[in-house]
């Protein structure tokens, strides 16, 4: 790759206003700890979830390091139960930023046949999402993992570190968190230790949608409402148009216009009615709304201190 | 689940603006479970609808519908997110609290107060902005109160709000409010610190923290807790000389390469002559690149890509200053730290030290140790306890480069690391440049007392002197050897 000076100023970049001084300081921090901590390890990957947190972290990212290409690979942790449009999409990013992609698929799904239905979530994920990402980070030798976890997001978050510490095993210890002082961060670890580095720990749901808005960043179809068949199961809206989708007694199969607060495994995510079609709708309807994002994640829900179980088991 | 309060006027923060026109508010909260921290906080959380109705209800599910007389859920609950600490009913850490108003966003490090949590209180208080001091109205000032207001100043805050709280429980007696503000006013004028609010409050019922309380306090014409914090000014380095720690070194074709990194000091435009320490190389500005454009200007906090007008070494670790407002450069710095971990700080120990990028070899000397209940620094050179608040010498391998933590917030900044576990065990603020054993505030001179014993002892007792025992050589002798050493002084 070759870039001289002509180029800097030939970018093509819509004419778009300068960002808002709050979010300029979310990105400017964000862009901080994405240097920090490339510069300081020797094996970085982000973890890319394809849903609109990882797509704000991958834009910072592409700033962070601008006018050089991304100089690390993106990880996605894919359980073979991710909505189509989410690979489609990913797959999309991948080109159109020249993006090096590790996917993978812990092979004992398809070898045990472990489903969301047949195992429970709590174990589905364990397996699929929480053991994977511990396999695939143990295959790549990855020193440092970025993720895009928000402290807002969930209350075992709230103090989550930026550079948070794992051990060998990936586990982490909330009890013994590394002090975190001004903006100087301790990546200072023994072989086989991690950390997992959150650029946008403290931002919040509203921040990244008008940071999406405000710098026009590409999202997946599934944000945005649209006529969806899905049924009403535990309380919960759950897309029923994948040919693997099997009704439960007395489910009824419906079609409305839904969108997704979140994105995850489809068995496990919850959709919203809504006829947002648009950002700015989207955005209007959030900032109404009086129920929190992860409402729609069965996997909070299995007990008072859920997530914090599986953050210290490896889960990100 | 609505909010049966008495203040049931239109929410704050029903549709939030397009854009926010300042930065976010970062601030700390100071004082007990008894002060009504939890309550404070999650009042502010609810008053501005940062909770939502299923955390809400999640908070019902766990506390088995305990609520308290007004309907409202346990904030505690809200606030205390992790299991372990749920378990011990106690708070142990720092969290991160955000809520917004039309008007601005807030980031809160919400910390513990009890003495044993110096270190948590430092961990927070190093980022914010701004101070929210609790004190329960019936308790009035406490040891605790002057002992949070020293640690915030010690870690560079200048903006005090103090929150004389359950004033509802003092009859919202205006005479009692003036009596504990006066008293909190002398404490934080005796710190420095001008800039203070004090608000009598009801967390419990929401007054005058999101909403008025001119209903139950007619008596106070001043702002709410939000009126105060949304105009609190935001801390930064902009009129000091300019610094960019490089954090990487950008060389995506043979024909670019940039150096990147925060600014966190003062700004830069293209044609500025720039240094870069510690190998002392002058270059001049070429460009300033950012992935939106190519800026004719950054200032302090901006993460760019800086490209000079030559070829020079320049790694990760350096500082890139400007030529005429340089920092301090030397193998010797005196420093104020706290001391974060149970194994202490050990004196003569070498760690590693990291500032900004930069990551050094360092020996720490304890000199003198802050008292929190006098607030008076005592000579002290054995190790320090955790939570200990210490003066110490750092003496470098390699030449070391910082600004004084007074004028620069991130390059006056540090953390110290141990070797052997890696963990960080103390935070640090650098006071300036040690020259040599003549010490920093006395240039080259020194001064040669011949004196009596006893005067010697008394002098040696002195604060004066105490403050900077490790300055001062001391022999005891003879009346005639003194003699003789003192007319060799004049050959």
């Amino acid at each position: 790759m070759h870039i001289s000076e002509f180029d800097l100023h030939t970018q093509d970049k819509p004419n778009k206003p300068p960002l808002d001084p709050h979010l300029k300081a979310l990105e400017n921090e964000a862009i901080h700890i994405f240097r920090e901590a490339a510069g300081e390890f020797e094996r970085p990957v982000m973890l890319y979830s394809i849903g609109k947190d990882s797509s704000v972290l991958l834009h910072v990212a592409r700033k962070a390091f601008y006018p050089g290409r991304i100089p690390f690979p993106l990880l996605h942790v894919n359980t073979g139960w991710k909505f189509p449009e989410m690979i489609e999409f990913r797959d999309e990013m991948v080109r159109r930023f020249d993006l090096d992609l590790v996917s993978h698929t812990n092979p004992r799904g398809p070898a045990e046949n472990i489903t969301p239905f047949t195992h429970g979530s709590a174990l589905y994920t364990d397996i699929m999402k929480t053991e994977a990402l511990r396999q695939a980070l143990d295959a790549g030798q990855y020193d440092v993992a970025f993720g895009g976890a928000r402290r807002d997001e969930e209350a075992s978050r709230a103090k989550e570190r930026i550079y948070s510490f794992r051990t060998p095993d990936h586990r982490w210890d909330p009890r013994n968190q590394r002090p975190e002082l001004w903006n100087v961060y301790n990546g200072m670890i023994r072989k086989g230790e991690s950390v997992r580095a959150f650029p946008l720990s403290n931002w919040t749901e509203v921040d990244i949608w008008r940071y999406i808005q405000a710098e026009n960043i590409p999202l997946t179809p599934l944000y945005y409402a649209k006529k969806r068949k899905f049924v009403e199961r535990d309380g919960m809206l759950i897309w029923a148009e994948d040919p693997r989708f099997e009704a439960l007694p007395g489910e009824q199969i419906q079609e409305d216009y839904i969108r997704f607060r979140t994105l995850g495994c489809w068995p496990l995510t919850g959709a919203i009615k809504s006829h947002a079609t648009t950002l700015d709708e989207v955005i209007a309807e959030l900032e109404i709304a009086t129920v929190s994002e992860r409402q729609g994640r069965a996997i909070d829900k299995d007990q008072a201190g859920s997530m914090e179980k599986k953050k210290r088991e490896g889960y990100f | 689940m609505s909010s049966t309060a008495a203040n049931v006027a239109a929410p704050a923060a029903e549709l939030a603006p397009a854009s926010k026109d300042s930065r976010p508010l970062r601030l700390i909260t100071c004082g007990s479970v008894d002060d009504g921290k939890s309550t404070l906080i999650g009042r502010l959380l609810w008053d501005t609808k940062a909770v939502k109705e299923d955390q809400a209800a999640a908070l019902n599910r766990d506390s088995s519908g305990k609520q308290n007389d007004l309907g409202l859920p346990d904030f505690a609950l809200l606030l205390d997110g992790l299991q372990a600490e749920r378990e011990q009913g106690i708070t142990i850490d720092v969290a991160y609290r955000y809520f917004s108003t039309d008007k601005r966003s807030f980031i809160v490090a919400d910390t513990p107060g009890h003495e044993q949590y110096t270190r948590n209180m430092a961990t927070g208080a190093s980022t914010a902005d701004l101070a929210v001091l609790l004190v329960d109205a019936r308790a009035g000032i406490l040891e605790q109160t002057r002992r949070h207001a020293t640690i915030a100043t010690l870690m560079g805050i200048r903006q005090f709000v103090l929150a004389v709280n359950k004033i509802d429980l003092m009859d919202y007696s205006q005479a009692r409010f003036d009596e504990i503000a006066a008293e909190f006013r002398e404490i934080a004028l005796s710190l420095g610190v001008k800039q203070i609010t004090a608000i009598p409050v009801s967390a419990l019922k929401g007054e005058n923290v999101v909403y008025d309380g001119k209903a139950s306090m007619p008596w106070y014409k001043g702002p709410t807790l939000v009126e105060v914090l949304e105009l609190a000014t935001v801390r930064s380095a902009q009129t000091v000389g300019f610094r960019l720690p490089v954090q990487r070194v950008s060389r995506p074709g043979e024909s670019f390469r940039g150096y990147q990194g925060t600014v966190a000091g003062g700004s830069v435009k293209p044609g500025d002559s720039v240094v870069i320490l510690p190998s002392g190389m002058v270059a001049n500005v070429k460009q300033i690149v950012t992935f939106d454009l190519v800026r004719n200007a950054a200032v302090a906090g901006d993460a760019i890509t800086l490209v000079l007008d030559r070829q020079v070494d320049v790694s990760r670790g350096d500082l890139i200053a400007s030529i005429d407002a340089q920092p301090q450069a030397g193998r010797a710095f005196d420093a104020q730290i706290v001391a974060l971990q149970a194994e202490g700080i050990q004196p003569g120990k070498r760690y590693w030290l990291k500032s900004g990028a930069r990551r050094q070899r360092v020996q720490v000397q304890p000199a003198s140790q802050l008292d929190l209940k006098t607030g008076k620094w005592e000579a002290h050179k054995e190790a320090f306890a955790m939570n200990a608040i210490g003066k110490v010498h750092l003496n470098f391998d390699e030449q070391a480069i910082f600004d004084p933590y007074e004028l620069n917030r991130h390059t006056g900044a540090f953390i110290l690391i141990d070797p052997d576990t890696n963990n960080t065990v103390a935070g640090g603020m650098i006071q300036g440049k040690r020259a040599g054993v003549s010490g920093l505030h006395s240039g080259d001179e020194r001064v040669i007392l011949s004196l009596p014993a006893d005067l010697a002892d008394q002098l040696l007792a002195s604060e004066a002197l105490a403050e900077r025992r490790d300055e001062v050589d001391i022999r005891r002798t003879n009346p005639g050897r003194a003699a003789e050493l003192l007319s060799g002084l004049d050959d």
